[in-house]
């Protein structure tokens, strides 16, 4: 069917463009923050380590920026039908992003990097810091149109019964945006400081730099635990917007088939695939369900079979409960490695505190490490978005399966997915060898003829 | 009074023909890197000219897409979808770009070094190439049905007119190119772009001139449009100067020369967005294919706001980078400056 092999592209390019967003989300704030380090005190090793974290900061946009490009492209290749239903309201946020986030983070990209020695020490730290902003502001527009998605508002139906703007604010005092994207940024720091630490602590476990590297660890850790103690709640918060705007989703995400009334939370189940309504569950927590999905003791879930029937009521026949599989498991995934990174961050800022960070074995081993929990986290956060959302493309108004493009073989898709694979798996390779090669070479060490023809100025024109 | 989808098809001609001023030139000079440099010092260079702008550049092309899915979603969606595997291959050739910019001085490898030179190559020849042959294609006709739906295979999108259209833009592009690193450096490698414009800019002549021909024969009346003739101007004047000491004045001219021409098939395009070959009933025009007035409000608002900030801190980081560049690989960089840049050479 080619609407499930777009939708596996889909799924694909943007599963795959999101690895590499919160890293530049996240890396360009902290690289902002050791630039204002340096400007404040002038110590040579917060010059080293922004410019260490810089180039890192470099290799993975260009990564995130080119995979983006195919999003940008993908609604009208895939999804013209989709594109020509909502192109009124989810359009103008798109446009706004380019407009007011993209042209900031490439122009000023390029200022900072070209600007070293070039530009007065205040407007290049100022440089970085409207990186920062854009690459927030762009997370913002993009999170608005998603969240109309998952909660259509400020339009009206046509007379061809198609959506029309009608109130350019409601789409960003949507409830579903305001904790959605705050979700998004806490996520991007999350991802950021863990990549910090790793890298960091890599260096300490080799024993290289060690002052420095003791420095950036420091910093990693003390942004990692306010933003991953602030994720937990911002995601809590997520859930009860979610259990009122899209009840499907949440039910799916617990498995829960019978309305329930106080629901209780199971830590594993094993079953409860498509067809299966009674999975065994594992370790249930009586009331955690009640809280987390509407935030009282003793609150009532609907179920998925009501739901089910409801929709049919509202909507006509038709399938609505979306995949339960992955709506449990992503779910769990991500809450999950949450509460284990929020452990790990507490010990880091316990031995910050002691002043042993950099001496301690098993933190510094682990780090490394714990670097794979964002990415694991990230993923399972959009799959439960958009997997939870199904079968609507924009919840109650258009569904997936009327929304691809009619133009387009079954053959066009099979090229382009084919291509994409081979193309992100190359890119994705490169990235990581850079990456690594890079992190790996050292810091503030590269060779002068690694700078290649060290381009200066010679005179004006 | 000017409606606000008339005024809408303007701006989207606007970012259209900011893209290919501002984009072409780095494509030029992706595309000269190894006739204008020699060693691999030269290449670096070369490319370097473009360093700090060329990711700003591109950002014209997404926003020129976006402000299309905003103000005119039946075109971006008839566009898109029907020109599937071509931009799917302009997809290719972006990321390939891109990333060659910024990976190629990641390492001292020369095989590393010449593949990645090879993919900025491809890219930006390919870019253009495509890209070309699309908005030639808007104007020449596709088969479009009644749904607006695309009904022609593959080969329908190689138009005659649409791959002339692109090869003129792939030549003006190099004729841009030459004109910018003339701009942007001294000596040798100054010297050695002159050298390939007396060749590039007789092609582009010849192909412009054909450009408009083509265009008054497909969309008659027989006498060319202003735009056109300042494009015929422009191109000559451009492989002219380019051979002179007067580089501003050349690379000015050459922008002029794309500016007029792609401006041109808008000009030449309106009202329609999208011409339909089946029949002139299904094509796409301004007025069909536009979203709602309170959309259009919205963003011709937030685009009176935005755009002239745009193009002030874009303006400003021209002319932050305004000196020229000359290589001097032997030279060690003091102190903490060797980092910045490989850090630099992005």
């Amino acid at each position: 069917m080619n609407v499930d092999l777009a939708r596996a592209q889909f799924a694909l390019t943007s599963i795959y463009h999101f690895l590499f967003v919160p890293v530049s989300i996240g890396l360009a704030f902290l690289v902002a923050l050791l630039h204002t380090a340096w400007y404040r005190t002038e110590k040579p090793e917060y010059e080293r380590l922004t410019r260490f974290f810089g180039t890192l900061l470099l290799i993975n946009v260009a990564v995130g920026v080119v995979t983006g490009l195919v999003q940008e492209f993908e609604f009208g290749m895939n999804w013209s039908a989709y594109s020509r239903f909502v192109g009124d309201v989810f359009g103008a946020p798109l446009a706004m992003e380019g407009l007011a986030a993209f042209f900031l983070e490439s122009t000023f990209l390029g200022l900072w990097l070209f600007g070293w020695g070039r530009l007065p020490k205040r407007i290049h730290l100022a440089c970085i810091w409207l990186v920062s902003i854009g690459t927030l502001l762009s997370a913002m527009f993009i999170l608005a149109a998603n969240s109309w998605m998952q909660h259509p508002v400020g339009y009206a139906l046509n007379s061809h019964g198609q959506p029309e703007l009608n109130n350019v604010l409601a789409l960003f005092t949507n409830p579903t945006f305001l904790w959605g994207y705050v979700h998004v940024v806490f996520a991007s720091l999350v991802t950021g400081s863990l990549v910090m630490l790793a890298v960091s602590a890599w260096y300490l476990k080799q024993q290289r730099e060690v002052a420095i590297f003791s420095n950036a660890a420091r910093l990693s850790v003390l942004v990692l635990l306010p933003a991953i103690v602030l994720q937990m709640f911002v995601g809590n918060q997520l859930g009860l917007i979610e259990t009122k705007y899209q009840p499907m989703k949440i039910a799916a995400a617990e498995a829960q088939w019978k309305s329930c009334q106080p629901c209780s939370f199971s830590a594993f189940q094993i079953g409860g695939g498509k067809n299966d309504h009674t999975p065994t569950q594992l370790i249930e927590i009586p009331h955690l369900l009640s809280i987390l999905a509407t935030g009282s003791w003793n609150g009532a879930v609907e179920g998925l079979e009501p739901l089910q029937q409801e929709y049919e009521r509202k909507y006509g026949p038709g399938e609505y409960v979306p995949n339960v599989f992955i709506q449990y498991w992503s779910m769990r995934v991500m809450a999950y490695l949450a509460s284990v990174i929020l452990l790990f961050a507490l010990w880091g800022v316990w031995l910050v505190h002691k002043g042993s960070l950099a001496r301690s074995k098993w933190f510094v081993r682990l780090g490394v490490w714990a670097v794979v929990t964002p990415f694991l986290m990230n993923t399972a956060g959009w799959l439960l978005t958009e997997n939870g959302r199904q079968p609507w493309i924009v919840q109650g108004l258009m569904k997936t399966a009327n929304a691809n493009s009619p133009s387009v073989t079954q053959t066009d898709i099979w090229i382009s997915l084919s291509v994409f694979v081979v193309v992100f798996l190359f890119l994705g390779a490169m990235d990581l060898v850079l990456m690594l090669r890079y992190a790996r070479k050292g810091i503030g060490d590269q060779e002068p003829g690694d700078a290649g023809a060290a381009a200066v100025p010679a005179m004006s024109y | 009074m000017l409606h606000l989808h008339t005024l809408w098809f303007i701006v989207i001609a606007i970012l259209w023909v900011g893209f290919f001023v501002l984009e072409g030139f780095d494509f030029g000079v992706g595309m000269l890197q190894m006739l204008v440099g020699r060693t691999e010092p030269e290449r670096e260079l070369v490319v370097s000219t473009i360093g700090p702008w060329w990711d700003g550049n591109e950002v014209w092309l997404i926003v020129a897409a976006a402000g299309m899915f905003a103000a005119f979603p039946l075109w971006y969606a008839t566009m898109f979808s029907a020109l599937y595997l071509a931009f799917l291959a302009v997809l290719v050739a972006l990321m390939a770009r891109g990333v060659a910019l910024e990976f190629t001085t990641k390492s001292d490898d020369p095989a590393w070094r010449r593949r990645w030179r090879w993919a900025l190559m491809g890219g930006s020849l390919l870019i253009p190439l495509l890209i070309g042959i699309g908005l030639g294609d808007l104007l020449h006709g596709l088969p479009v049905n009644s749904q607006h739906d695309y009904s022609g295979g593959l080969a329908d999108l190689v138009t005659g007119y649409g791959l002339w259209t692109g090869t003129t833009l792939v030549a003006l592009c190099l004729l841009h190119g030459i004109t910018f690193i003339k701009l942007r450096t001294i000596g040798a490698t100054r010297a050695g772009a002159q050298s390939l414009a007396r060749a590039v800019g007789w092609s582009a002549i010849a192909l412009v001139v054909g450009f408009v021909i083509w265009t008054r024969t497909l969309n008659g009346p027989d006498v060319p449009e202003p735009v056109q003739i300042l494009a015929l101007i422009a191109v000559v004047a451009a492989a002219r100067l380019a051979l002179t000491d007067h580089d501003g004045w050349a690379f000015a001219a050459s922008g002029v020369a794309i500016a007029a021409v792609v401006g041109s098939l808008f000009i030449e395009l309106y009202p329609n967005v999208m011409v339909s070959s089946t029949s002139g009933a299904f094509s796409l025009t301004v007025s069909n294919a536009a979203s709602g007035g309170y959309a259009l409000k919205v963003m011709t608002i937030v685009t009176a706001i935005l755009f002239p900030v745009v193009l002030l801190y874009q303006g400003w980081s021209f002319h932050v980078f305004r000196e020229r560049l000359t290589g001097s690989p032997s030279r060690p960089e003091p102190g903490p400056a060797s980092a910045a840049s490989s850090v630099s050479e992005a």
